[in-house]
């Protein structure tokens, strides 16, 4: 539903003839629809562009795993992020989440336990990290921009502290052969698997549970949740820890990308997840949101960096671009709600 | 010589908004420097009638006449720079501001006409809280740090701050302790003296009493008495005016003989400091149970309280006779109460989620296999619970906020019927609900019962909880004054002990 909350109009449906049943069901599917299509529009837009632009670079295999390979990481990083914006929360920690998993997990003393140990330290930072927020903004009544802006602040602290500023390489091999191209499972690189799967079970999640269902209503009326006999303070919590997790994941995936773990990785991340989830059509205000959208965001996101990169065009213009495209999408939205 | 023309008058004032006539061809005249009290019930249309006179509201039809010249109060500030002042029941000031930031709001004294002149600002408020009796108040501290009371004054003083002829006080003692209410009564007493015209508004008949000089009684958006001699009316005479109905509510019959069974709610002592006394109450199975008051006297909160909505400073509450866990909303949902709120979009309903999911929502763990939903289960058992209370339209897929209030409302009762709730607690259960849904919804009500529910009812209309509770309690600044069985109370006995408190 792209409509706000309407101010009340007691006669409108309360004769409504049964005949037109099924029609307003059918609105709403074909809105959700119109949303997804509209993305996927701007998708086949940017790969056109992408196509005419460079032909021959753009829409080679390599490429087209390296663009799904980048989105990857921030994908999974949206997806728990998606979850917390739904809610009507925000985590600004998780690009600083992902810069602590990711050297925590790449301490000597931690590839001494070889594979397990970096992909284990890396899942439980971002989950500790996360259960940090959880009980901070659940249980300490913490705002959630106050909360998960101090521990982006601490977490790039302890990144810091940890190198010293100096990468760390990985020597792992498991590790390392995992973004190797002889690892790819049918062209498709195990990164961008990992990323499909977060992407079905967060989606089933959110669409299918009764996780999913109280998020939505945490997000959509936190005390009308309470009052309906919701758990919003755990649910809550879970959420912060969902997102950790997922941070956790990412900076895994970031390791094997880079070979390496360092206290500048995941800069900005807070930026692209919420900005991908926005334009996929979560509500930043909570109560309604999309895993479908968010993807997709990503991608555009992604794609856009691509054929930026292939064009020469610096790093300055993308950053222009992506605001336009943020500007543009939030403002489409609203285009929608109103003449609906 | 004739006699002076009137300060202010408004006639034929009319004002609609979607689905209601608030006012309808209201006549309202006022004299310099009376006391002049506006008197209704709770939607008789005194807000809104204020809120015309404040530039707030546009009326849709009628004249304001204004010192003998028809005026048009296009905003606040035009109704401001004619002399008139609103003084509202929830103040308006910024608590993140002084004293003297607030009172100057708007019209700061200043230098090169942008510079605020400070000092200025803050010596013209010390002079206006000394002329209320209030020195005491420091024009440079932050107002959100200053009593309920004290904060009244700082209204007061802004109103004064303009070159006022005509207040308006909305409930001004509804915050206030007794002597600050002789202070208030004091400041009233000035300003009249000086010539200002103050048009006061409380429930309080015997306010009215003391200070007021003329009556205008409203009901249902008309002046139904206009200019009635404050301290000589009597007051059946007033009551009877205020309660006098058009529309007449239809009831469903109350079942034959006393409910009997054991209580399945128990309200001991329950109370909250500063909201309401100790409580005592007992629900059985079957049983509708009335709480009458006015807005203030505690309704919400005792509902709110018993629901664990709220945390109780005292007293417990038992379901079968086993204490609920008190302040915990998930406890009471869990040994089997419900409550529909009085704010149902602002505390019920998921506006953007369809009715499916918002009658679902208590239920949810019914519909779960390890946290997956059975999505048609849900659905039919939605469709059931909303059939048999036969919510409009027939279809619980489209979204709740395209329902009409009395089936938002039923949408609310769905989800408690589908929890299998045996307490209903409900929180002015018909309002936003048009007169015509109404008889409806009080069927609805009526039949859970029957079923063998427990209703406990919250409701501002007192015919409404006299036609529909089967024993009433009645509320008065946070204490029962009154129990009795519904049969035995007319709407005039409740309204004096909601007033009066003489029992």
């Amino acid at each position: 539903m792209t409509q706000p909350a309407s101010p009340p109009r007691p006669d409108e449906t309360r004769k409504e003839p049964p005949a037109d049943r099924t029609a307003s069901w059918r609105t709403l599917t074909a809105r959700a629809d119109v949303r997804t299509l509209s993305l996927l529009g701007v998708l086949a837009v940017l790969i056109l562009i992408g196509g005419i632009t460079k032909p021959d670079e753009f829409l080679d295999t390599r490429n087209l795993q390296l663009v799904l390979t980048q989105a990857s990481v921030i994908g999974v990083v949206t997806v728990g992020m998606t979850f917390v914006i739904t809610s009507g929360g925000i985590d600004l920690s998780v690009g600083a989440i992902v810069a602590l998993a990711s050297v925590w997990a790449t301490t000597v003393a931690t590839q001494e336990y070889g594979f397990a140990g970096i992909l284990f330290t890396a899942v439980i930072v971002g989950v500790g990290c996360g259960l940090v927020n959880g009980l901070l903004i659940a249980y300490g009544a913490m705002v959630p921009f106050i909360a998960t802006l101090a521990m982006l602040a601490s977490a790039r602290g302890l990144a810091l502290q940890i190198t010293d500023g100096q990468t760390q390489i990985v020597t792992v091999e498991g590790v390392l052969d995992l973004g190797e191209r002889d690892s790819y499972i049918l062209g498709v690189p195990p990164l961008v698997l990992v990323f499909a799967v977060v992407t079905v079970i967060g989606w089933l999640v959110l669409n299918r549970t009764t996780f999913g269902r109280r998020t939505v209503a945490v997000g959509g009326n936190a005390e009308a949740a309470r009052l309906a006999g919701i758990d919003v303070r755990r649910q809550r919590l879970y959420l912060y820890l969902l997102s950790g997790l997922c941070c956790g994941i990412a900076a895994f995936l970031l390791i094997i990308l880079s070979g390496s773990g360092q206290n500048t990785n995941g800069n900005l991340y807070e930026l692209d997840a919420i900005a991908a989830a926005i334009i996929g059509g979560t509500l930043l205000s909570g109560g309604r949101g999309t895993i479908t959208g968010s993807v997709l965001g990503v991608l555009i996101f992604t794609t856009i960096t691509n054929i930026f990169a292939l064009n020469n065009l610096q790093s300055d213009v993308q950053q222009i671009a992506k605001g336009a495209i943020i500007v543009a999408a939030v403002l489409v939205q609203r285009r929608t709600a109103h003449t609906t | 010589m004739a006699p002076e023309p009137p300060l202010l008058t408004m006639s034929g004032i009319t004002k609609s908004f979607p689905g209601v006539r608030a006012l309808d061809g209201v006549d309202l005249d006022v004299l310099a420097g009376e006391v002049h009290c506006l008197l209704g019930q709770n939607g008789a249309g005194k807000s809104t009638l204020i809120k015309v006179l404040a530039g707030a509201h546009q009326p849709d039809d009628g004249t304001i006449g204004w010192r003998g010249e028809t005026v048009t109060l296009r905003s606040p500030i035009a109704a401001m720079r004619l002399g008139i002042a609103t003084i509202y029941q929830e103040l308006d000031l910024v608590e993140g501001l002084s004293v003297a930031e607030n009172v100057h709001l708007g019209h700061e004294p200043t230098a090169a006409g942008f510079v605020v002149r400070g000092k200025a600002a803050r010596a013209s408020t010390a002079a206006l809280l000394k002329r209320l009796g209030h020195p005491e108040i420091d024009p440079a501290r932050l107002v959100g740090e200053l009593s309920a009371a004290q904060q009244q004054i700082v209204s007061m003083a802004r109103a004064l701050s303009h070159d006022v002829r005509l207040i308006v006080m909305d409930e001004p003692s509804a915050a206030l302790d007794p002597d600050e209410v002789d202070n208030l009564f004091r400041i009233v007493g000035d300003l009249t003296a000086d010539g200002v015209a103050v048009v006061y508004i409380s429930h309080r008949l015997e306010e009215i009493r003391r200070i007021g000089d003329r009556v205008t009684v409203l009901k249902d958006g008309r002046a139904v008495a206009g200019g009635l001699p404050a301290k000589t009316t009597p007051t059946r005479d007033v009551v009877a005016l205020m309660t006098g109905r058009n529309v007449e509510y239809v009831f469903p019959d109350r079942p034959v003989g006393p409910p009997s069974g054991e209580p399945v709610l128990k309200v001991q002592g329950l109370a909250r400091d500063g909201e309401f006394a100790p409580l005592d109450l007992e629900l059985r199975p079957g049983e509708i149970v009335g709480l009458a008051g006015l807005v203030g006297s505690g309704r919400s909160e005792v509902l709110e309280t018993i629901y664990g909505a709220r945390k109780p400073t005292a007293g417990q509450v038992l379901v079968d006779g086993q204490p609920l866990k008190s302040g915990s909303v998930r406890a009471a949902v869990r040994a089997g109460l419900g409550l529909a709120p009085e704010e149902r979009k602002a505390q019920a309903l998921l506006m953007l989620e369809s009715v499916t999911r918002n009658v679902s929502v208590s239920s949810m763990s019914r519909f779960s296999r390890g946290g997956w939903l059975d999505r048609r289960a849900e659905s039919g058992a939605a469709r059931a619970a909303t059939r048999e209370l036969s919510l409009r339209p027939d279809n619980p897929d489209v979204p709740v906020r395209t329902l009409s209030g009395g089936n938002q409302q039923k949408a609310v009762l769905a989800r408690w019927l589908l929890r299998g709730c045996r307490v209903l607690l409900l929180d002015e259960p018909t309002r936003g609900v048009d007169v015509g849904a109404r008889a409806e919804l009080y069927a609805v009500i009526r039949r859970l019962a029957d079923e063998g529910l427990a209703v406990l009812l919250v409701s501002s209309e007192v015919p409404e909880v006299l036609g529909l509770a089967d024993r009433v309690l009645v509320l008065r600044e946070g204490r029962v004054v009154h129990t009795a069985p519904a049969r035995e109370l007319d709407e005039h006995r409740v309204l004096d002990l909601v007033m009066e408190g003489t029992s």
